[in-house]
């Protein structure tokens, strides 16, 4: 485990040693922008929406004791989608499309001698291939994170009101007390640390993928598993860290 | 003028590369020539700098590669052009893309109408010139090896290695690429380095072989002196082709087959 921490080290440093032109780098950030950004904005929106929808109404089928006002249904959904769902469960979710979507593509240029070729070009592959597709998911998680927090209040309020399980000015009064603007910063924060693992841990899969097809559906599993717990771990050791 | 030194590689323990020592001519079709799993690939790959020998060096036109510092290394892949066994052309870019790739990526100097110029240039030398917006996956195994050459040719590089060129190609498509191999090294006076185990490409465009076995280098010369080798392992691996066992049941049959094999040879037509 320490030698293949080692390697991820190493393989992250010949990323940034001898970098590509900035023109080529920016190019090829937006293209993978694009993949990882713009082509994941439909899974993230039904996942968030629903998520904030089924929250909403199981708190409110928790919440029974007529003390507790109906808006606490509306404060619970805000602080669980920005604190934990919106940045946990989307970055899950990415994981496990552009974690394997990463790999995938890595792996079968490995086995089908295109990053030979790019080597033989005297061009660094890892600065080619590897650091736009990190710097792009760096830039959109943290940009559909905030989608997700946004669709999941909103899936919450349509919840809460269609099916008649509180009042629409109860559940915008619950997501308006209490507001803590940091929540949003440290949501943020988990964002583009899950951005890094995701990507980071998915194009060392992939980079390193020996042998032929099954093993590029191997490295693919592995990235997004691998991906999985690290997101998890991280996602504890931020909020010990940070809260 | 590529210079191999005293070059041994191992994996897990065992040796595939045994000390050897070659030079690979300038201006020729230089072929390391060989079975299965004698250790061409690998000489290839750590020549081109795609693996790291263990013991030995490789000059390229008296540069020093092995051990040198980054800079130097760069300098010289940027001369070398490479056509790999499975082509590698990349799948997301069309051919024309492909073969344009390098100049984008090494001559950022070059204004795109010049690039585009010399990508029309390097397509129609191969005899590509309608499929330059075809995808990879839309062409056959033939073209794109001729897209792989044109995209090794498009920066003007010095050293052109070809990793088993005819490999998955009909027999006819195999002569017509080494036909093209051979001419771009003469029309550019490159340094062709082509691994093979194909006897067809030997009579074709062997200029200068090298034969491994076991990961030693246990011949060079022409293809004229082939045939009169007097290497047990060597004989062995010319006469396993039928090709060249037909042409020596003739020569017995009418004292003359091998004399044809010889002229072929030397016609550049084969036989």
């Amino acid at each position: 485990m320490l030698t293949t921490f080692g390697s991820f080290v190493l393989f992250l440093r010949g990323m940034v040693t001898r970098t590509e032109r900035l023109s080529v780098l920016w190019n090829r950030t937006i293209d993978e922008a694009i993949l990882i950004g713009v082509d994941s904005i439909v899974i993230v929106s039904i996942v968030s929406a629903f998520i904030g929808a089924v929250t909403c109404v199981q708190i409110a089928y928790n919440l029974t004791n007529p003390l507790i006002p109906q808006s606490t249904i509306g404060y619970m959904v805000r602080e669980m989608t920005i604190l934990e769902l919106a940045p946990t469960i989307t970055s899950i979710v990415l994981a496990g499309k552009v974690g394997s979507s990463i790999a995938g593509g890595l792996g079968t240029m490995r086995i089908t001698e295109q990053i030979s070729a790019l080597e033989v070009m005297g061009i660094n592959s890892t600065s080619y291939l590897v650091l736009p597709r990190i710097l792009a998911a760096l830039l959109m998680f943290p940009m559909l994170v905030i989608l997700a927090m946004l669709l999941s209040i909103l899936g919450g309020y349509l919840a809460g009101t269609l099916t008649g399980v509180m009042t629409a000015q109860d559940y915008i009064e619950g997501i308006r007390t209490d507001f803590i603007p940091y929540n949003i910063v440290f949501a943020l924060i988990k964002a583009v640390v899950f951005a890094f693992l995701v990507s980071g841990i998915s194009a060392f899969k992939g980079y390193f993928t020996t042998g032929g097809a099954l093993e590029v559906g191997a490295a693919s599993t592995g990235a997004v598993t691998n991906s999985i717990i690290a997101i998890l771990i991280a996602d504890f050791a931020l909020a010990a860290l940070l809260l | 003028m590529i210079e191999v030194s005293n070059i041994e590689k191992s994996f897990n323990g065992t040796q595939v590369l045994k000390g050897i020592s070659c030079v690979f001519e300038t201006g020729k079709c230089n072929l390391l020539l060989g079975g299965s799993g004698t250790g061409k690939s690998v000489l290839l790959q750590c020549i081109v700098g795609l693996m790291k020998p263990d013991m030995g060096s490789i000059t390229f036109d008296g540069t020093v590669y092995t051990n040198s510092k980054i800079d130097i290394r760069q300098e010289i892949r940027r001369k070398i052009g490479m056509l790999f066994q499975g082509s590698a052309l990349f799948d997301s870019m069309t051919v024309a893309q492909n073969v344009e790739f390098p100049l984008q990526m090494l001559t950022p100097e070059m204004s795109v109408e010049e690039r585009r110029e010399r990508v029309e240039f390097c397509l129609k030398r191969v005899g590509l010139e309608n499929a330059g917006k075809k995808m990879p996956a839309e062409i056959s195994g033939g073209m794109k090896k001729r897209v792989g050459i044109a995209r090794a040719i498009a920066p003007q590089c010095t050293y052109l290695f070809c990793d088993e060129p005819n490999s998955g190609l009909d027999p006819l498509t195999s002569i017509k690429i080494d036909e093209l191999i051979h001419e771009i090294t003469h029309e550019y006076g490159i340094t062709t380095v082509i691994v093979t185990h194909d006897m067809n490409s030997v009579i074709e465009i062997g200029e200068h072989i090298i034969f491994l076995h076991q990961g030693k280098k246990l011949w060079d010369g022409t293809k004229d002196e082939i045939l009169n080798a007097e290497v047990p392992e060597l004989k062995d691996f010319i006469f396993s082709s039928s090709l060249v066992r037909a042409a020596k049941r003739i020569d017995e049959e009418t004292e003359g087959g091998m004399a044809a094999f010889a002229e072929g040879s030397e016609s550049g037509g084969g036989i």
